[in-house]
């Protein structure tokens, strides 16, 4: 039988000379530094880099520190909230962007919630940071609202573009053909739209989750003395001494990363 | 009606009748004429086909007839109701969409039991006309199968079942048969008019083939470029077609100019450009004009190989074998195409050699004066 696959005709960059030797190096420079990452968490020693057999130590270790306990619990907090906010807003602006007439404007709009991408992170903290000392000042709350309200405004765009792809790819004769069959608006949007958006929300909920997981910039400069998030925690021990434990840390935050990345990419699977 | 007289609702009682209907996208120089002032009165339970060429406007009247979009100007009545101001869920119609757009995260009972759901029906009910339309459609084996796990010709069934299900006074049908492959089309025509006539529901079928056309339909419309040409029966459309786009659109025909000799009552006289006069019968004012077009069905013909007492000589160019059929390609005398359909009989073996110079023979009843 003919084998078609590019491999056989026509263009193929496997026959490039060195493809194989780029790729393997790549594939290095992405995994091999979070490889020794994982790898040191289970070093036995107190040294980030000699190996001294393997333990479950700094686990145990990171576990019970009551200062990664904190900062764990706040982190999810945040996240946890932040990301199901952003993720509502996005879905009203995902909405509200493309299950409408094409009014004036409309692109701008559209290019104004993706603008927060491209601005710098540390001009968006420092533009926070002033803004919420003017309402610290007058009005005296501290609290967690506003390490909440950044990470939700920096999560928005994130848990759009997914949320918007998924609109944008649905067949909007479904939507019709519900009408048709006497759903008013609401109904069709319960039954029809809401149902096939499903996975495009929790795509977003999930990015949008990772995102406030992992951010140092803005809530190094948003938090209140005292806050900090595992990301916040790591970066204040780097200046002390530096142990396993934060590999550990590192290690179950890129645990749960990939817990999400896999959930992901099943429920997308399934649904397609 | 502008071309027929056929169009009145006096055969019953009117179910859509569309007046005056014009519909136009965007504005200023990029305005699209997606339809041009059509009227067209659509009786109960007719089975009424829409036929025309791609971008005739067949879907947008259909659009309009659901309450998808709402037309530029014009009124839109369901038996005798304006209901050019309801919005599509609350209009009594339902559509068969040409891509189906079966709800892919319900299953294919779901999708036939939504129309009823939405309409709020006791649950009994609605299993028991769900359980009917499965049996209707033979599709009670899959009913549990979720509908982007059946096939094309299944799930056209579904759609056609869920668009029943809730008995409109109308149903749409936006070439529902597209889709399918020869046999499986000709198996759901004849599903199509069964139900039609077992449902006593209008059907309003939009197609651009037009065998389908003629043999589905009770009337048909032709149109073309955002009107109706002509409103018929099958009949009326093949064998009477008023102009020149109707007789091309609907079956092969042969074209040929005439000069106007006389007029005299329901019968004028045509020179042909042969030189060779005939009589014909017309019935509309149209042969006021010097210069004639006529309109020939290639089937209606016949030849001989003595043509001196034929209206037209014509040269073989060329024979094509078509099984049932033969179609002989005829030059005639003024350079113009002529092409003759004769039957495969038994009797009639090649009689006839390309090169041969033949007469054409037909009767003037069979013979059109086209509008142009
Ligand atoms: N939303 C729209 N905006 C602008 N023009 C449109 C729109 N919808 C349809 N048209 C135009 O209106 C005309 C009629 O379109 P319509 O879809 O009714 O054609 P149709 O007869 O259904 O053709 P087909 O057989 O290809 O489906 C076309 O020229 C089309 O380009
Ligand atoms: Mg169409």
């Amino acid at each position: 039988m003919a084998d078609t696959t590019s491999d056989s005709f026509g263009f193929s960059v496997r026959r490039l000379p060195g493809f194989t030797a780029l790729a393997i190096a790549c594939y290095a420079m992405l995994y091999a530094p979070i490889m020794a990452l994982v790898a040191y968490s289970f070093n036995a020693g107190s040294s980030i880099a000699v190996w001294e057999g393997f333990s479950l130590h700094w686990y145990g270790a990171a576990w019970q520190n009551e200062k990664v306990q904190e900062a764990t619990i706040l982190s999810l907090l945040v996240a946890t909230v932040s990301s199901i906010s952003a993720t509502i807003l996005a879905s009203m602006a995902a909405l509200g962007t493309t299950r409408i007439r094409p009014y004036k404007g409309l692109t701008a709009i559209y290019a104004m919630i993706n603008q927060p991408l491209m601005v710098p992170e540390i001009v968006t903290a420092v533009a926070l940071l002033i803004v919420f000392a003017i309402i610290k000042s007058t009005t005296g709350y501290q609290g967690l609202i506003y390490l909440i309200s950044a990470h939700t405004a920096f999560c928005i765009p994130f848990a759009y573009l997914p949320i918007r792809a998924r609109l944008e790819s649905m067949d909007l004769s479904l939507e019709v053909a519900a009408a048709d069959l006497y759903a008013t608006p609401l109904r069709t949007f319960k039954l029809i739209t809401l149902p096939l958006l499903w996975p495009g929300i929790i795509a977003g909920m999930m990015l949008a989750f990772v995102i406030s997981l992992d951010d140092v910039v803005i809530t190094e400069f948003v938090k209140a003395p005292g806050q900090d998030t595992l990301p916040t925690y790591m970066l204040g021990q780097l200046r002390r001494v530096i142990t396993p434990e934060i590999h550990a840390i590192s290690t179950a935050l890129l645990s749960i990363s990939i817990i999400m990345v896999s959930i992901f990419f099943l429920l997308n699977r399934k649904k397609s | 009606m502008r071309h027929s007289s056929t169009d009145t609702a006096s055969g019953g009682t009117s179910a859509i009748e569309a007046v005056n209907v014009t519909k136009t996208f965007g504005s200023g120089d990029e305005a699209v004429h997606a339809l041009k002032d059509v009227s067209v009165t659509i009786r109960e339970n007719e089975f009424f086909t829409l036929l025309g060429p791609s971008g005739c406007g067949k879907t947008t009247l259909l659009r309009l007839i659901a309450g998808f979009d709402h037309q530029t100007e014009g009124t839109i009545l369901l038996h005798g109701e304006d209901i050019s101001l309801l919005p599509p869920f609350k209009r009594p119609v339902n559509t068969v969409f040409q891509n189906y757009a079966l709800f892919p995260h319900m299953t294919v009972a779901q999708n036939i039991g939504f129309g009823l759901e939405m309409l709020r029906k006791p649950k009994a009910e609605i299993e028991n006309t769900v359980g009917g339309m499965l049996r209707l459609v033979k599709m009670e084996e899959l009913k549990t199968r979720r509908t982007d796990q059946i096939s094309g010709g299944q799930q056209q069934r579904v759609a056609l079942a869920r668009a029943l299900a809730p008995r409109p006074r109308v149903l749409l049908l936006d070439e529902p048969l597209s889709a399918l492959d020869y046999k499986l089309r000709k198996d759901m025509q004849i599903e199509l008019k069964r139900l039609q006539l077992e449902t006593g529901i209008t059907f309003i079928f939009v197609t651009h083939d037009q065998e389908e056309a003629l043999t589905m339909s009770d009337r048909l419309a032709v149109m073309n470029a955002g009107r109706i040409r002509q409103i018929g029966t099958p009949r009326e459309i093949y064998d009477h077609p008023a102009e020149r786009f109707v007789a091309d659109f609907i079956g092969d025909t042969n074209f040929l100019t005439a000069d106007l000799l006389s007029a005299d009552g329901g019968a004028i006289s045509v020179r042909l450009t042969s030189g060779r006069e005939i009589t014909l019968e017309c019935d509309h004012p149209a042969a006021a004009s010097r210069h004639l077009t006529l309109a020939v069905r290639p089937e209606q013909v016949r030849l001989t190989a003595d043509g001196s007492a034929s209206p037209l000589n014509g040269v073989l160019e060329n024979i094509v074998y078509f099984g049932t059929d033969t179609h002989y390609h005829l030059r005639l005398q003024d350079g113009g195409s002529f092409t003759a359909r004769l039957q495969n009989s038994r009797e009639r073996q090649e009689l006839f050699a390309e090169g041969d110079q033949l007469g054409i023979v037909f009767d003037p009843e069979t013979v059109q004066v086209l509008r142009d």
